[in-house]
């Protein structure tokens, strides 16, 4: 790109990264309260009442765990392999936090409205799992390094289900670009993808559950067999990174639940604005996630991987194929 | 936004300028993070601190133990599966225009596919026992 280009194009630029710095704020504000919010909804279903010591009902209880975090020393086992031991937590908290990106979060406001924002997110989630399989191979330790396959091959496994799920949204859209799949939605409640799709809907949540490692299927860092699975050997921040990332993850996939299948930042009633909307659906939707892990069992290995591999892939298949059927007829 | 070529033949693709930025600023609240982590946290380390954690005890043997072959297998499944997943979302959006010719095509893709799925699980590929 020639100067004249770079110069002309400075001010958008500025306004873009502007935008971007106080979006990606917000959302790591909201991963922190996310943290507090499992923490109370957990205690509350346990009969306990969660945090309460650091401000009013503990609500400066994730200021505090951050600032713990950057206060505690940094243990890296002496035989590990540092380049990649540093990088690891890096690669996930940027795939995280980069796939806020393409989720239109009211009328006509993303950071960027790609035309293929759905592979981008699916892009990024598998950049994910490069985090997880080098940190578990950099740690030089036995539970990691086994947390770490098990979570690649989950990941990667429930990745496809995930995918072919999604390719219902796009024949009904006829986009993969995010905000026209929330435009093919608006009209009224039933004109929401959960309504046209709802066997895709119960597959693409099950693999969102499965893709960002958490209970019932959060085999890879199951304390009762592996410890923490593949960040045993992290610890302070790096080990504070993983978690960001992890919640990151949810958020992301919160949105994509809100966005592809609850009519994104539409709603019944008019006159309220979409962000309030669009922010009601993606909290359900993780108190959702917590709902259920204070619900059910953690699965078996064996059973998580033929889950994946023989019911949700057909079902997303079978999916694919009525859905074409349908709109052909 | 308005630019798309800001001079005649520079194409900016602007649309990818802000994912750009988005992983640039990812990237430095993770660094940030590392490096103040660095300036504040205290340092002591010794040797039996620095083992990797097995329990308590010192490690025994090579960390990197032989696995489970069934990890390559699954591993070689996805890139099946998601190749096969690359060619649907095209197909996807583009199945307005194509229509009953683009159905049969796909539906043609998909039972080539099921027949590899089926041999798959009947050689035990998915089974973890």
């Amino acid at each position: 790109m020639s100067l004249t280009g770079i110069i002309a194009t400075l001010p958008e630029t500025l306004v873009i990264f502007l935008k971007t710095f106080i979006a990606v704020n917000i959302l790591m504000l909201h991963i922190a309260y996310v943290v507090y919010f499992e923490r109370k909804v957990i205690g509350h279903m346990q009969a306990r009442l969660g945090p309460m010591r650091v401000g009013w009902h503990g609500l400066l209880q994730p200021i505090a765990d951050g600032v713990k975090l950057f206060f505690k020393e940094d243990i890296i086992p002496s035989s590990a392999d540092k380049p990649i031991f540093y990088i690891a937590p890096v690669i996930g908290v940027v795939a995280a936090i980069s796939s806020l990106a393409v989720i239109p979060m009211w009328d006509g406001f993303s950071i960027a409205d790609l035309n293929i924002g759905l592979l981008y997110i699916l892009a990024l989630s598998s950049i994910g799992s490069y985090a997880i399989i080098l940190s578990g191979w950099a740690s030089t330790s036995k539970y990691a390094f086994i947390g770490s396959l098990r979570s690649a091959a989950q990941v990667i496994s429930y990745e496809i289900a995930m995918g072919m799920s999604l390719v219902g949204i796009m024949l009904l859209a006829g986009s993969a670009s995010l905000s026209d799949i929330v435009t093919a939605q608006q009209g009224g409640v039933f004109n929401w993808f959960i309504f046209k799709q709802p066997l895709a809907f119960f597959v693409f949540v099950m693999a969102a559950i499965a893709e960002t490692n958490r209970a019932p299927f959060d085999l890879p860092e199951a304390e009762t067999e592996i410890v923490a699975g593949y960040f045993t050997e992290y610890s302070g921040i790096r080990f504070g990174l993983f978690f960001m990332a992890e919640y990151a993850g949810m958020f992301i996939m919160s949105a994509m639940a809100a966005v592809c299948f609850l009519g994104g930042w539409s709603g019944p009633i008019p006159g309220v604005p979409g962000i309030v909307w669009f922010l009601f659906k993606v909290y359900g939707f993780i108190f959702f996630y917590f709902w259920i892990r204070a619900t059910l069992p953690r699965y078996r290995y064996d059973q998580l991987m033929s889950l994946g591999w023989k019911l949700f892939i057909p079902l997303a298949l079978a999916n694919i194929v009525i859905t074409g059927l349908v709109k052909i007829l | 936004m308005c630019i798309k070529y800001a001079m005649p033949g520079t194409y900016i693709p602007i649309n990818y300028l802000p994912v750009a930025i988005i992983m640039l600023i990812s990237s430095l609240i993770g660094l940030g993070a590392l490096v103040v982590g660095l300036l504040v946290r205290p340092r002591r380390p010794y040797a039996q601190k620095l083992y990797p954690y097995e329990s308590g005890n010192p490690p025994i043997g090579d960390p990197r133990v032989p696995f489970n072959v069934k990890f390559y297998i699954v591993a070689m499944l996805f890139v099946v599966f998601d190749v096969e997943a690359v060619f649907l979302y095209p197909w996807a959006v583009a199945y307005g225009q194509l229509g009953i010719f683009g159905f049969v095509e796909m539906m043609l893709f998909i039972v080539v596919l099921l027949v590899g799925y089926i041999y798959v699980w009947k050689k035990g590929a998915f089974n973890w026992e």
